[in-house]
């Protein structure tokens, strides 16, 4: 089937060959049309249903809603890259946050950057002891971080002492770090995108990044050709955790509340967004455009769901079913986009 | 990451035997009880003990054919949602006048079905991986359940129904009978059978496997109808346990089944594992909870405890191996 | 060698495991066991010995430990031990398992805070033909579950009082919302069926209850389910919250917003959670009931069960320490003991609660 069709571009002569190769050439840079066009129709589903979907306000309160969850989306990302997992994210989060809340507390005339860092501390300090038991310890990540997730939420229940860490514990300078703005653009939405643009550049113009690949494409080979794939995995965990914190530093802030459930089960959310952005499991594949189309389709979800005015016991089907419909067609596409790259080798 | 050796079959040492895996479950196991009995005087008692195990075996259903899929390589954490769905169609057809053995055999068939799509879909997608297609029913499935019930509760089943969860037989839990059955099969399937060696095969290299002529769609999509079977077994215990249901039952059950299948030794990159293990660790873990809720340890020390041990029963044969790789090397 | 380390390397996790059980446990099981006993008696064994056991819904709610704070201040009042259990999750599966081991330690009462009205009904049936008394408390169980049930305050009188609170701050006129916790929480659902009931009364007919949203008590969604009702209902005047994170998250989306005044809020909250918010006007008032006088009372009430004071049967009455005399009600198919009418917080008096609880 393969050989007809490249004998048939190659007998045809130039012309033909060259428009289909343009074109397919054009799909192929871009495996996540499908999620996209998907996105842009949903969009314009709800859109239709009511009204106020499409307004600069709701649009607003949906990117800073998302905004966290982009965060640790890629933090994920680097995670999944290496074939690993990280299930201890919410737990992590909850953690850094309660902490912060708690020295905020104690503090509350000390500059709110303080307390980013802080958290963001705590989260690297959680995602080294990930990195130490997943990379020098060779414990599979999804037992080391399971474990640790579970040992992670005692810790906060612990620190929170049982109590709630309220709003009118904080200084309105912590809060503000959630519902403040720079140029009329929220902070969150600001991090997030410093975020990814740190993030793009790293994973794709820096020898590290490339480097992550490598490691998750073939763990053996990577080795062999010299990359320390210790570090590798060590890093990526920290920078999972660091994420992870800086996202509870965050989250306690936009709420103005810490408490010990914090982000329960949130790292299904946050694994749901990278492999609906196209990011395998299997390793070695991901990019960090999927990843950003993936937490926006889950950040319309959660947005459009109680605007669409349905019962709201068919709020978690509906869900599903769009979840679904966007993996298929993503599926489906990449298929076709994987058959056209086929037919384009020259062999 | 080390290099994965195919394990020939080496000649039988007596040390050999006893460092494997399992021993050390075994092990810990043990030292578990006897911290428990020193910890608690209500431990040591046949009729806690027995109890106990009745609390924690509903889920322990799901962990036979969890073993195998986490074999293959793959996983599937829309069990807890499968065992919801088919526990409020049985408890919702009953209520409408479907008779109760109609009803549990209904049940079971939903779960079949559901695990069944679970195997289709990643068989016919294999551009998607078992973790986005699970992740995906896992969220259509408990959809569906809060659909049928919204938040109602459903039950008022006949008193004999009560005895999947609470009855004894001669003495012995009913449920533990059921299980001990269940658990020789599973095994049996796993060791004695060319299906078993199929999915051992499938897990160390799909492709060879495919390619030496196992029907590695078919076996694919059987392991994940067996899941969404043993869900829905669980489904008639737990719901006999609770006397009703509702759509929020099982939550998180799909971590702790997860929990126990790796702390059995069963390995998520596939091809290795035995499904003894797996039952040590559900009794492992089950009868630490037990005895440490016998002296109502705080949740969130609970919840500790069991973390690191996940964590410390993986590093320490690693430690081991490590040792032994560094001196020979 | 290798041997020597792997045991040493076993023994110091069990050693450790134990030594964080032994800290992480309250009641004092530890001592007796060691020395091999102490009485065994469970349900009328010597008087020291009494094990009196409350179950809240889940670990690290503040609400929660308030309640077993009062519950294990009224137990120790009388002489006996009190054991408090929460679950990690909100799960009646793990309310059941903790109700197995209760039963394997021989206690003489079990409180339970459920997850689920009917889900922990066998349990609990064990638990009354071991010998324990079983009753309710906050979040209730179904009347075969129990002897009898504490009830923080009238669920008639807390959807009724909600709806006239709202409707006095919002002028008598406009559309109001309910952001509630989760769909199958029985109390919510039953304060809703109250609101509703009292919406009907004629003087309320300019009042309309557009939408019933289900926060799931978690933040993010309360958050969300709130916004999503501004957004849809542009002329929303009210939202009653009665859980306490639906309503500081509805708090802080009014408060980011800039709709002081514009929209009403009111509901149960903590008053820790809601000082932000009354203090600054976002919400005029909000009523809770004090969780320790419920666990309070619901510990004078377990040693009136276990003394034989009283049956559980309506028309009962006995003396809950400090609360003075309390009677036991008809409720629905059983019985109830009521604490008394919700309590009101307001800017006057929040400054002095929003520490306590």
């Amino acid at each position: 089937m393969n050989e007809s069709g490249l004998s048939k571009a190659v007998t045809a002569g130039e012309p033909p060959a060259a428009a289909k190769r343009s074109l397919s050439a054009t799909i192929a840079k871009f495996r996540e049309l499908g999620l996209l066009g998907f996105i842009l129709i949903l969009m314009l589903a709800v859109q239709l249903r009511n009204p106020s979907f499409l307004t600069l306000e709701n649009l607003n309160d949906m990117a800073t809603n998302t905004a966290i969850l982009s965060i640790l989306a890629v933090g994920m990302m680097l995670v999944i890259i290496t074939r690993g997992i990280d299930l201890s994210i919410g737990a992590t989060l909850a953690l850094s946050g309660m902490i912060a809340a708690l020295f905020v507390g104690q503090f509350p005339d000390l500059h709110p950057i303080v307390s980013i860092l802080l958290g963001t501390a705590i989260g690297l300090v959680c995602g080294n002891v990930l990195g130490f038991l997943v990379s020098k310890m060779g414990i599979l990540p999804i037992i080391a971080t399971l474990g640790m997730m579970y040992v992670f939420r005692g810790l906060t229940y612990m620190a929170s002492g049982g109590k709630w860490v309220s709003a009118h514990q904080m200084p309105a300078s912590f809060k503000g770090i959630a519902t403040g703005s720079f140029l009329g653009i929220n902070y969150l939405i600001l991090t997030a995108v410093l975020v990814y643009i740190v993030a793009y550049y790293f994973v794709g113009h820096t020898r590290t990044g490339r480097q992550i690949y490598a490691v998750g494409s073939n763990p053996d080979s990577a080795k062999i050709s010299g990359i320390n794939t210790d570090k590798i995995l060590w890093l990526v965990y920290s920078i999972m955790g660091g994420l992870s914190g800086l996202a509870g530093v965050l989250w306690v802030s936009k709420f103005a509340s810490a408490q010990g459930d914090t982000a329960t089960g949130y790292e299904l959310s946050v694994i749901a967004a990278c492999v609906l952005g196209g990011v395998s499991i299997a390793g070695g594949v991901g990019k960090i455009s999927g990843v950003l189309l993936g937490a926006i389709l889950l950040g319309i979800l959660n947005n459009a769901l109680p605007l669409i005015n349905v019962s709201p016991f068919w709020q978690t089907g509906i869900q599903g079913a769009i979840i679904l419909v966007a993996v298929l067609i993503n599926a489906i596409v990449k298929r076709g986009v994987d058959r056209n790259n086929l037919m384009r080798r020259k062999i | 990451m080390e290099m994965r050796l195919i394990e020939g079959k080496k000649a039988f040492t007596w040390k050999g035997f006893f460092l494997q895996w399992e021993w050390m479950l075994v092990a810990i196991f043990i030292g578990i009880n006897l911290m428990n009995m020193n910890l608690s005087e209500y431990y040591w008692d046949y009729n806690s003990l027995r109890d106990a195990t009745m609390s924690f075996l509903d889920k322990a259903f799901i962990v036979l054919p969890m073993v195998f899929i986490i074999i293959l390589g793959d996983i599937d954490i829309s069990v807890a949602s499968i065992v919801a769905l088919s526990s409020v169609i049985m408890a919702d057809l009953y209520n409408m006048g479907v008779p109760m053995p109609l009803a549990m055999i209904i049940c079971l068939a939903v779960g079949a079905v559901c695990g069944l799509i679970n195997g289709l879909l990643v068989v016919k997608f294999k551009e998607l991986s078992a973790v986005i297609v699970t992740l995906t029913t896992m969220i259509i499935y408990r959809g569906i359940a809060y659909i049928i019930l919204k938040d109602q509760a459903s039950g008022g089943f006949p008193d004999w129904f009560s005895f999947f969860g609470w009855g004894y037989v001669g003495g012995i839990p009913f449920i533990l009978i059921v299980f001990t059955v269940f658990a020789l099969l599973f095994g049996l399937l796993l060791h004695k059978t060319v299906f078993g060696r199929s999915v051992y095969a499938m897990g160390n290299n799909i492709t060879a496997a495919r390619f030496s002529g196992i029907q590695t769609d078919r076996v694919k999509v059987i392991v994940f109808m067996l899941a969404g079977l043993m869900a829905a077994v669980t489904a008639i215990f737990l719901t006999s346990r609770m006397g009703s249901t509702r759509p929020n039952i099982a939550n998180s059950y799909e971590l702790d089944v997860i929990a126990m299948v790796v702390l059995g030794g069963i390995s998520t990159a596939g091809g290795k594992g035995r499904m003894i293990g797996a039952i040590i660790a559900i009794f492992l873990i089950g009868f630490l909870r037990h005895g440490l809720g016998l002296v109502n340890v705080k949740a969130q020390v609970l919840m500790i405890i069991i973390g690191l041990l996940l964590v410390f029963a993986v590093m320490i044969p690693k430690l081991k191996r490590n040792k032994a790789v560094n001196k020979g090397s | 060698m290798k041997r020597m380390k792997w045991l040493t390397a076993c023994l110091s996790v069990l050693l450790v495991m134990s030594l964080l059980a032994a800290c992480g446990s309250n009641g004092g099981n530890n001592a007796p066991a060691k020395n091999g006993g102490g009485s065994e008696q469970g349900d009328t064994g010597s008087k020291e010995k009494r094990k009196y056991a409350i179950i809240f819904k889940n670990t690290g709610n503040p609400y929660g430990e308030k309640i077993m704070d009062g519950f294990k201040t009224a137990v120790e009042e009388l002489g006996y031990e009190a054991i408090l259990k929460a679950p990690d999750q909100p799960t009646a599966e793990a309310q059941i398992q903790m109700i197995e081991e209760l039963i394997s330690q021989k206690v003489s009462v079990i409180a339970i805070a459920a997850n689920d009205p009917d889900a922990l009904q066998p349990a609990l049936k064990k638990a009354m033909n071991a010998g324990i008394k079983v009753l309710s408390l906050d979040s209730a169980v179904n009347a075969a579950s129990r002897i009898t049930h504490v009830n923080q305050a009238d669920p008639e009188l807390i959807g009724r009082t909600l709806i006239q609170g709202v409707s006095e701050m919002i002028g008598g006129e406009g559309q109001i919302a309910v952001l509630s916790a989760t769909s199958q929480a029985t109390n919510q659902n039953t304060w809703i069926e109250w609101m509703k009931k009292e919406l009907e009364d004629p003087k309320y007919s300019k009042i309309e209850l557009v939408k019933v949203a289900y926060g799931d008590d978690l933040r993010d969604k309360s958050v969300s389910e709130t916004e999503a009702l501004l957004k849809s209902y542009p002329d929303l005047k009210g939202i009653i919250a009665p859980t306490t994170v639906g309503i500081a998250a509805a708090g802080k989306v009014l408060t980011d917003k800039g709709l002081k005044g514009k929209v009403q809020l009111t509901g149960l909250g903590l008053p820790s959670e809601m000082a932000e918010y009354i203090e600054s006007g976002v919400s005029q008032w909000m009523y809770l009931w004090n969780p320790i006088d419920v666990g309070y009372l619901s510990g004078y009430a377990a040693d009136a069960l276990v003394s034989g004071a009283i049956t559980g049967a309506a028309g009962d009455k006995f003396t809950a320490g400090t609360l003075g005399e309390k009677e036991v009600t008809a409720d629905g198919d059983g019985t109830q003991i009521m604490l008394g009418a919700p309590f009101k917080f307001d800017a006057s008096n929040i400054a002095e609660w929003k520490s306590v609880y």
